[in-house]
């Protein structure tokens, strides 16, 4: 799987690769040779936007409505990737250019978009969508046209296009290492499972539930709000009657912010872990919103947390800041996202192509040893081999790390004996 | 006059003459398939908008929940398309094939009963319309009934829209939750994601438009519609001289729910799925903003305002992606500032007299007496 290459080309290639981290003199000197290796007819059969000197992609987030607050850092992310690509030579010797489209946190317009990108810019790839709603919007458009699309959000899983290369988590990578890790150190024997109502935290519950149950332990109480609720009182009651070790939480968006706060007025000290909080949806982006002081002493199971201490991220989040201002924090799917375009980047150079039908052949197997989060590999169900992490929360907003796996965690969309 | 020959008095046949050559001729003519499919999306709008003439231009009766009988008509043509999508061997992946793969996702095994009929597409069509409309109906009558009206009862339509939002929303096993029910794929073994069915797509929805417009037209001259005018006006004295004001009330709204649950089908068809971001209040409430851009008294109005309003939605959002809602605002504001009307009374006030004064001018010697204005 692990793809090693040995012609003299392909050694520059992979400076490349590590270009923005060490060798931007190198890759300078490499660019120009790289564009006249590839002619733009041969890198280009089905008339992609891609001339001899660029090649236009697409990002495609919402940046107004209610969702703008979570897919910012998303397009921040990919706005720096494609800053630094260009910066170290570009992609087949071609600067990427980027048409930027709003979905504006409604699904249709995320389709309609989508489209455009396709059908009008003819962009060689697409880096975008938050929500699982919006992906599916866009998803039978990115079959029919045939587009590459990076989508950077941990998710449900259960899906597995040609059309997509997903760099965040599926469920199983995000709950099994993390119900493993507090079962064996903090001796969990029962859960309680909470969420907004919609397909991500009602999957990753289920998948939650039956590992729980194979581990022999009690689940004693499950529940669902609305996206938007705001009173969580009442759960917070059956909570405190249950005792349960563990309150296992997907709450999502403004949600988040009620529910944080109200379960610290209800008493309930996080610090104390009795019961201890593990949650799959609040990243440093969601803290932000929710206040460092009410959510310190949780924790959060992701692969990516800001205070990651390995070099590619110290990189990673210095050029971040200086690019968005020193106040910008990054979250587990803002690593996700700024992971598509090098994905991206590699996968063409690889193929020696921008076609897209190239491009996915090539994918599986595309590894980045530059990769904030440390190092990811593409399976070939187009997920991310990565860790899972665990993060302890603190005052100022920030994770830390107390837990990461020892090896990758590989990517199965579709878990056998969870659903 | 005679109705049959008369419909449309001279100048608005012109007027349907040139809205039908706009939609058959110069769009499929000036643009591309991606951007006729956006036009035919604006179109079911339309449909909205132009029910919102009859309800609540014509009748008084606002509506702040048309996204209801839209949504309803959509989901209609949506769970046809999903079951046709989800047969056994397209879903051979799933725990249970040969069910809607949102259903498997939710642990659903078997096909819930009030989802058999919609295998047939006949019954389909049938209940696209009648869904939206008994439901308008049932609305109806217990509203206008016990004389609720205003107001108060354009509340009671939001509350219903929210409270359908929140159903299809928490009923995920059965509706598709927040995503709705997506990746269609077929129309009686047609492809509708082809270019080819999207310009058939477009014509169908341009031909059932115009049908309405002379729907509707009909309805404005014929005696039930100047009593519309009377009920929205002196709702009492038309009440006092012994009509039965609720009945009209009930068939207006009705009709116009049949209206959106048109443009509901045929917004599926075109864009190929359905969410609950389209039955809830907020779109409910931009479709009354195409009718009040349109200009809330005229069916062209309405036709014309849903397509300005989408169409400058669909530019500025590409052109500003930052910053076009704050546009979009703005453009609101600026109708009910300075044109309250719509686009149909600034015609009316600007455009019209010159018109006419040109015409008149071309027929010297022919005197005109000045027409009253057109509604």
């Amino acid at each position: 799987m692990r793809q090693k290459t040995i012609s003299p080309f392909s050694i520059t290639r992979r400076a490349l690769l590590a270009g923005i981290a060490v060798l931007p003199a190198l890759t300078f000197a490499s660019a120009p040779l790289r564009a006249q290796e590839v002619a733009t007819a041969d890198a280009n059969t089905t008339g992609l936007a891609v001339t001899d000197d660029t090649v236009t992609v697409g990002i495609l987030h919402s940046i107004t409505g209610t969702m703008a607050i979570s897919e910012t850092g998303s397009v921040e992310a990919e706005k720096l990737a494609i800053d630094q690509i260009n910066a170290a030579g570009g992609v087949l010797g071609r600067k990427i250019e980027y048409i930027q489209e709003d979905g504006a946190s409604d699904w249709p317009t995320f389709a309609e978009k989508a489209k455009k990108l396709l059908v009008e810019n003819k962009t060689a790839a697409v880096f975008g969508c938050w929500t699982s709603a919006s992906r599916k919007a866009v998803l039978p458009v990115f079959e029919q046209y045939n587009g590459m699309l990076y989508y950077p959000t941990f998710y449900e899983g259960l899906e597995e296009s040609p059309n997509v290369i997903y760099t965040g988590q599926e469920a199983t990578q995000q709950i099994i290492a993390g119900i493993d890790w507090v079962v064996r150190e903090k001796g969990a024997k029962s859960f309680y499972l909470l969420g907004s109502d919609y397909i991500w935290p009602r999957t990753a519950n289920k998948i939650a539930r039956k590992h729980i149950e194979k581990l022999g332990l009690k689940v004693s109480g499950e529940d669902y709000y609305p996206l938007g609720n705001t009173q969580f009182n009442s759960v917070i009651n059956k909570i405190k009657l249950k005792k349960p070790d563990v309150i296992y939480a997907i709450v999502v968006g403004g949600s988040n912010v009620a529910f944080y706060k109200q379960l610290k007025a209800a008493g309930i000290d996080m610090s104390k872990e009795k019961p201890l909080l593990l949650t799959i949806s609040v990243t440093e982006d969601e803290v932000r919103g929710i206040g460092g002081e009410n959510i310190a002493g949780a924790y959060a199971s992701m692969k990516y947390f800001e205070s990651l201490p390995n070099d590619n991220n110290k990189a990673f989040v210095s050029a971040f800041k200086k690019m968005w201002g020193e106040d910008s924090v990054i979250g587990d799917v803002t690593q996700a996202a700024y992971l598509g375009p090098w994905l991206w980047k590699a996968a063409v150079e690889k193929a020696g192509s921008f076609d897209i039908d190239k491009v996915r052949a090539a994918s599986p197997g595309i590894e980045l040893t530059t990769a904030p989060e440390g190092y990811v590999r593409i399976h070939e169900n187009h997920h991310l081999w990565s860790r899972t992490r665990i993060g302890h929360a603190r005052e100022d907003g920030q994770f830390d790390v107390v837990f990461e796996t020892k090896d990758l965690i590989e990517p199965n969309p579709f878990p056998e004996g969870y659903q | 006059m005679s109705p049959a020959l008369f419909l449309f008095r001279k100048r608005e046949w012109i007027y349907f003459a040139i809205l039908a050559f706009v939609l058959v001729i110069v769009f499929p003519s000036l643009f591309d398939n991606f951007r006729l499919n956006l036009i035919g999306k604006y179109l079911t709008y339309s449909f909205v908008a132009l029910g919102l003439v009859l309800c609540w231009g014509y009748g008084g009766i606002l509506s702040l929940g048309q996204g209801i009988f839209f949504g309803l008509g959509g989901y209609c043509m949506a769970m046809f398309l999903k079951l046709e999508a989800s047969t056994p061997e397209a879903t051979a992946i799933q725990s249970t094939p040969g069910i809607p793969d949102f259903m498997d996702w939710n642990q659903i095994t078997s096909l819930p009963f009030w989802w058999e009929p919609f295998h047939s597409f006949t019954f389909t069509l049938f209940a696209t319309i009648a869904v939206p409309v008994a439901l308008a109906f049932i609305i109806s009558v217990a509203m206008f009934k016990r004389r609720v009206g205003g107001v108060y009862f354009a509340i009671i339509t939001q509350a219903i829209a929210a409270i359908l939002t929140i159903l299809i929303i928490g009923q995920q096993g059965y509706t598709g939750g927040v995503n709705g029910i997506t990746d269609l794929r077929t129309l009686l073994g047609w492809d509708i994601r082809s270019d080819n069915a999207r310009y058939v797509f477009y014509f169908i929805c341009v031909a059932l438009l115009l049908v309405s417009l002379i729907v509707a037209q009909f309805i404005r001259i014929s005696k039930f519609g100047r009593l519309l005018i009377a009920m929205r006006d002196k709702e009492d004295r038309v009440r006092f001289s012994g009509y039965d004001v609720a009945n009209f009330k009930i068939f207006i709204f009705c009709l116009a729910a049949a209206l959106s649950a048109i443009g509901g089908a045929m917004f599926t068809l075109q864009v190929g799925f359905m969410s609950p971001s389209f039955v809830g209040i907020v779109p409910s409430i931009e479709m009354v903003i195409f009718c009040a851009v349109g200009g809330r008294l005229s069916i062209f109005g309405a036709i014309y305002g849903a397509l300005l309003v989408n169409a400058a939605k669909t530019s500025l959002s590409e052109t500003f992606p930052e910053l076009w809602l704050f546009a979009m605002g703005g453009l609101f504001i600026a109708v009910v500032m300075v044109f309250p009307e719509g686009v149909a009374g600034l015609y009316r006030q600007h455009i019209e007299p010159l018109i006419v004064r040109g015409t008149s001018l071309l027929r010297i010697g022919k005197v005109r007496k000045p027409r009253p204005a057109a509604e």
